[in-house]
């Protein structure tokens, strides 16, 4: 039986995907099975970020629909072992995804693979609600800034209220709050929330800081999964993540601002 | 006198009467099961008395008082029975009470009036007003939700989160921050308050009177506060 764990947040742009492909790559990395499903059917992103948009023959909905077979539809990444894909359809939209449809397809999964990882389209109608109702984990993505916050508490409510395992009375959804975009240097202007301020206000577990990094944008463009770049500060950040989500416990880093990055701006620019 | 230590007044006390013409076990599980799952807080452990006066049968009371133990009801008496359904009430232990002419045919006549055009005749709860409930929430109350404790006072382990509403015809008690709205007695009573442990509400109001934000952000803001209808306008105080 794979542990399903969806990412979502609410609002738009936060880095759901990213993160979604940074968490799948690492568990992969870590020696588990695992599938990232793209569940924003219309708005197909996750190919673009994992670099595997021209392999896409097959997709979700043609899967939901029995046009095709997971076999023929997954796509096994070519980077790590034992990470594989399933993309979203471009040409539908949301309504294209039943539960029963999701339900037979997570089922299937289930059995092969030791994770699932979900990948939310943004909003609170039927392809977010799709996502999280069969979640055994949530990672809710937040920036440090009040919208975003606001609506990760949103979210938060539905996964408490609207997932199966509310509606079967089982033990709620696990949730762990994943901060990305955070900027040591605007916390310390009173220009973003702090770490202390997002956790009092959503009053869940951290289980990540992602420091604000040009490394996200270099790793999107080139369609390699930040993780990767175990260089830089975000891949560091990411691993950790995912070290925290198997239950190890790792101290939290670039929380604060680092005299020492600060220096090696100004000399090694 | 000078002895106190025992003392027998009459008291006048609300008790919900049943009336129903059929008061065999089965016809009245199912009947009041479905009547109890309109408002289960509000019929929790209700007192409960029986009018007899259109039913001939002899009923077995004891059979019914597990029943009414059963739906978390309390069977206390009787009532416009005949003798004999008197003698077997009085085995079963329960009380004959004797109602007053005017009350009886009160209750009566709503029962014929709003009777649905069903196979079954209807039972029918004369509701009175009961002692106020609380609803109990053990989690925070997120962006988005919303709770109504009807007839009740609200408790609230933990935070009301931005844009949620927390709703009470009684006192509202928060344990945690109320970013959101809190209203208190909402079916009008001004007597009705609101306790919070850290204010930073976006519209608190009672019995319809309201603050927005920025009527708040003076002292108690982001402080254990209470708020209270006093005379002409909301107040604001310490928690303790």
């Amino acid at each position: 039986m794979a542990k399903i764990i969806v990412v979502t947040s609410g609002k738009g742009g936060v880095g759901k995907t990213t993160s979604s492909a940074a968490i799948g790559t690492g568990l992969a990395l870590a020696g588990k099975k695992t599938v990232i499903v793209d569940f924003d059917i219309g708005l197909r992103n996750l190919d673009l970020i994992m670099g595997c948009e021209r392999r896409v023959v097959y997709d979700f909905v043609n899967v939901i629909n029995g046009e095709a077979n997971l076999k023929q539809t997954l796509i096994k990444d070519k980077r790590v072992e034992n990470l594989f894909i399933l993309p979203a359809s471009q040409t539908r939209d949301k309504d294209a995804l039943t539960k029963e449809g999701v339900e037979r397809v997570l089922n299937e999964l289930s059995a092969d693979f030791d994770f699932i990882i979900c990948d939310s389209p943004a909003g609170i109608e039927s392809g977010a609600m799709m996502a999280l109702y069969f979640a055994d984990e949530a990672v809710v993505v937040t920036n440090p800034e009040v919208s975003s916050v606001r609506d990760s508490d949103r979210i938060l409510g539905m996964l408490s209220s609207k997932s199966r395992r509310a509606e079967q009375g089982l033990d709620g959804i696990k949730e762990h709050l994943l901060l990305t975009r955070y900027n040591p240097e605007r916390v310390l202007k009173g220009e973003m929330l702090s770490v202390e301020d997002v956790k009092e206000i959503l009053a869940i577990e951290l289980v990540g800081v992602i420091p604000e990094s040009q490394a996200v944008l270099n790793a999107s463009n080139s369609g390699q999964p930040v993780i990767l770049d175990e260089e830089s500060d975000a891949g560091q950040a990411y691993l950790d993540t995912v070290k925290r989500l198997l239950g190890e416990t790792v101290p939290f880093r670039f929380l604060t601002v680092e005299r020492k990055g600060f220096i090696k701006r100004l000399f090694g620019g | 006198m000078s002895e106190h230590s025992l003392e027998l007044k009459g008291s006048l006390f609300p008790l919900s009467v049943l009336h129903c013409s059929d008061l065999s076990i089965s016809s009245l599980q199912s009947l009041l099961t479905a009547k109890l799952a309109q408002a289960p807080a509000f019929f929790y452990q209700a007192p409960i008395v029986i009018n007899l006066q259109d039913n001939d049968s002899r009923p077995d009371f004891v059979a019914l008082k597990q029943l009414f133990t059963e739906l978390k009801l309390v069977l206390v008496g009787v009532t416009g029975a005949n003798a004999e359904q008197k003698t077997a009430a009085q085995q079963a232990g329960l009380a004959v009470l004797q109602a007053g002419k005017a009350s009886a045919a009160k209750a009566t006549e709503p029962s014929a009036q709003t009777a649905p055009a069903a196979a079954v005749k209807p039972t029918q709860v004369v509701v009175q007003p009961q002692p106020m409930d609380s609803k109990i929430v053990e989690q925070n109350v997120r962006s988005g939700q919303q709770i109504y404790a009807k007839g009740a006072d609200l408790i609230i382990k933990g935070a009301v989160g931005a844009g949620a509403e927390v709703i009470a015809d009684g006192n509202i008690h928060i344990y945690g921050s109320l970013r959101g709205k809190a209203i208190a007695g909402a079916s009008g009573d001004s007597s009705k308050r609101i306790y919070c442990y850290n204010m930073q509400a976006e519209l608190v109001s009672i019995a319809g009177n309201y603050w927005l934000s920025h009527s708040l952000q003076g002292e108690f803001w982001g402080k254990p506060a209470c708020i209270r209808w006093q005379g002409e306008s909301l107040v604001i105080s310490e928690l303790v």
